[in-house]
């Protein structure tokens, strides 16, 4: 009997784009750029044809997918396992919320300001462990949401168990979903970009793949980490300040470990192999652990199924595959 | 202190456990020299180095680089001052073309400072300083996937990995082990090359003979221990090294051949 052997090969457009930069016709420019194309016009069009209830679906959903895609830029670029996605949440929210109640202060002040302050607060919170190895920095990350949720109801401070009700809220219905959408796509593009063809994103990478050469090239990679754990963090700490303002309202369920754990769900079915990964990942999840709503707490035990079964099975997750579809041919090839 | 002193190592010493991996080794090294550094398998070469380079902490001593004490800075620091060192596991991005390995050192601030990483596109700078050494731009060897490429060209992006911190010292970990006779016979006009530009050498090597060619001085270690100083011909003579490499038999054959 013949053997067979699968060959991968990349398509021609994908050699001379990645190579040298010589991308000559109209068509393979297209070809490119459309998969980018596609994910823009779906977030950009999607929520047109949403009711009420399925927007505030996506805007929830929405949170999950920034979670996701911090997680998996710190997992995949930095090599930072990140368990603290409630505690962005939670710094992020809290921050908005004592802004808004104590000082009075708009929606469209203190969003922005809990964004930069709180991602600010977490990386201080997060530095202690950044030059430690190892799974140090995510047990650390995973804890500080707990001691926040326990110190708050222990103390009665930020509004104790009850939190803070009666903030603003977002009214118009269109900003309250292109908000997010618009978030979502300045930073899914925007972190593409930095990690694939900005200067500080080969630095970023190698801090992962070879720290001792980033070290012997002068860079201090303790910097670069906490540079990198900023940005996931501002990404959470607006998740949060959103909700709070989705909501009115800002209290302990905002540390809750979901924030931690479902994003990394979001990365496993989307695969972690580039930004676009959780992004699509969440997107998928968010909707359909919705739809099984009914089921009620079933749908956690959902969550976990669908999360073995793609780490056994599909490591790869969903855009790497549909990425290695598109960018190579396969055929058989005699052994 | 001597002005013309670039590296000034007293009383080093470094332990792990119960092995002295670096017992008590001092030496100098002037501007412009190159310094060969030898010794079996075990001997506590690569530790010297990356004591040197704050890498891993000493026990005890000093290190003076251009008069300045370093050997309580990170590494990262000490890489900043003008100190490069190559490794002797490489590991370069595998998936991305090799010019792009270089745009993490010409990122740093010391290439930011010294003018390299601010003539505006990194890519280009490092295409160039990759042509300096030896990658074919007409062959298009600076864009081909660093993965792909043979262990000559690895190894000399390893030594522009350091080129483009624009250093004062460059300490060479067994930069020739693994290759060819040829691609050897390639990198000694590199080397020497670099000394002519006035960058101060320290070579950590098994291939003495072509060692030899290139060295000014040399020191010799054995059990972490600094046996004998000199010049290349001293050493080559010198009974105590055979004894530590051969184990008292005479086989001066190996060197020679």
């Amino acid at each position: 009997m013949q053997e067979l052997r699968k060959e991968r090969l990349d398509r021609g457009v994908k050699v001379r784009a990645d190579s040298i930069y010589a991308v000559s016709s109209i068509k393979e420019v297209l070809f490119l750029t459309a998969p980018g194309l596609i994910l823009l016009i779906i977030l950009l069009v999607m929520p047109l044809f949403l009711s009420p209830y399925w927007q505030r679906v996506l805007a929830i959903t929405g949170v999950y997918a920034l979670l996701a895609i911090g997680f998996g830029f710190l997992a995949n670029y930095v090599g930072l396992v990140c368990l603290g996605g409630a505690l962005f949440v939670g710094v992020g929210g809290y921050t908005s919320g004592l802004l808004n109640s104590t000082f009075d202060l708009p929606i469209y002040f203190t969003i922005p300001v809990a964004t930069v302050i709180g991602a600010l607060i977490c990386t201080i919170l997060l530095l202690p462990c950044l030059p430690l190895r190892g799974v140090y920095f995510a047990i650390v990350s995973f804890t500080y949401p707990l001691l926040g949720a326990r110190l708050i109801a222990a103390t009665a401070v930020f509004g104790g168990t009850d939190g803070i009700a009666g903030l603003d809220v977002i009214v118009s219905k269109w900003t309250v979903i292109y908000l997010v959408v618009f978030v979502i796509i300045i930073v899914v593009f925007g972190l593409s970009r930095l990690v694939n063809y900005e200067d500080v994103g080969m630095v970023i990478r190698g801090v992962k793949d070879n720290e001792q050469a980033i070290t012997a090239s002068g860079i201090n990679i303790t910097l670069v980490k906490a540079q990198s754990v900023y940005i996931s963090a501002a990404l959470g700490c607006f998740g949060g300040a959103y909700l709070t303002h989705l909501y009115g309202w800002v209290g302990m369920s905002l540390l809750a470990v979901d924030f931690s754990i479902l994003p990394i769900a979001a990365t496993v079915v989307g695969g972690i192999g580039n930004v676009f990964g959780p992004l699509v990942g969440a997107l998928i999840l968010g909707p359909v652990s919705e739809a099984l709503r009914a089921f009620g707490t079933l749908r956690i035990a959902f969550y976990a199924i669908v999360m073995v079964l793609f780490i056994v099975f599909w490591t790869e997750g969903l855009v790497e595959y549909l990425r290695r579809k598109y960018e190579q041919f396969e055929r058989w090839v005699k052994v | 202190m001597n002005n013309n002193i670039m590296l000034q190592v007293e009383n080093l010493s470094k332990s792990f456990g119960g092995i002295k991996a670096v017992d008590d080794v001092s030496f100098n090294l002037y501007k412009g020299e190159v310094l060969g550094v030898i010794g079996p398998n075990g001997s506590g070469k690569t530790t010297l180095i990356n004591l040197i380079t704050g890498f891993i902490n000493k026990d005890s001593g000093n290190v003076y680089y251009k008069g300045k004490d370093i050997s309580r800075m990170p590494a990262y620091k000490i890489a900043d001052m003008g100190l490069a060192r190559t490794f002797q596991m490489l590991r370069p991005y595998p998936t991305l073309p090799a010019y792009k390995n270089l745009i993490p050192p010409l990122y740093s601030p010391r290439a930011k400072r010294t003018a390299m990483g601010k003539l505006g596109d990194r890519g280009a700078v490092a295409v160039d300083i990759l042509e300096d050494v030896g990658f074919e731009r007409e062959a298009r060897v600076p864009y081909k996937m660093a993965g792909s490429l043979p262990l000559g060209y690895l190894k000399r992006l390893e030594l522009c990995r350091c080129l483009a911190l624009n250093p004062d010292l460059i300490i060479c970990d067994e930069i020739f082990s693994g290759l060819s006779m040829s691609e050897i016979a390639s990198m000694i006009p590199l080397m020497e090359k670099l000394q002519r530009e006035g960058i101060t050498l320290i070579m950590v090597e098994h291939r003495l003979r072509e060692l030899f060619k290139i060295a000014n001085k040399v020191i010799v270690l054995n059990f972490g221990e600094k046996i004998t100083e000199g010049l290349p011909q001293e050493i080559f003579n010198d009974e105590r090294v055979k004894q530590a490499y051969f184990g008292g038999e005479d086989e001066t054959y190996v060197f020679s051949q």
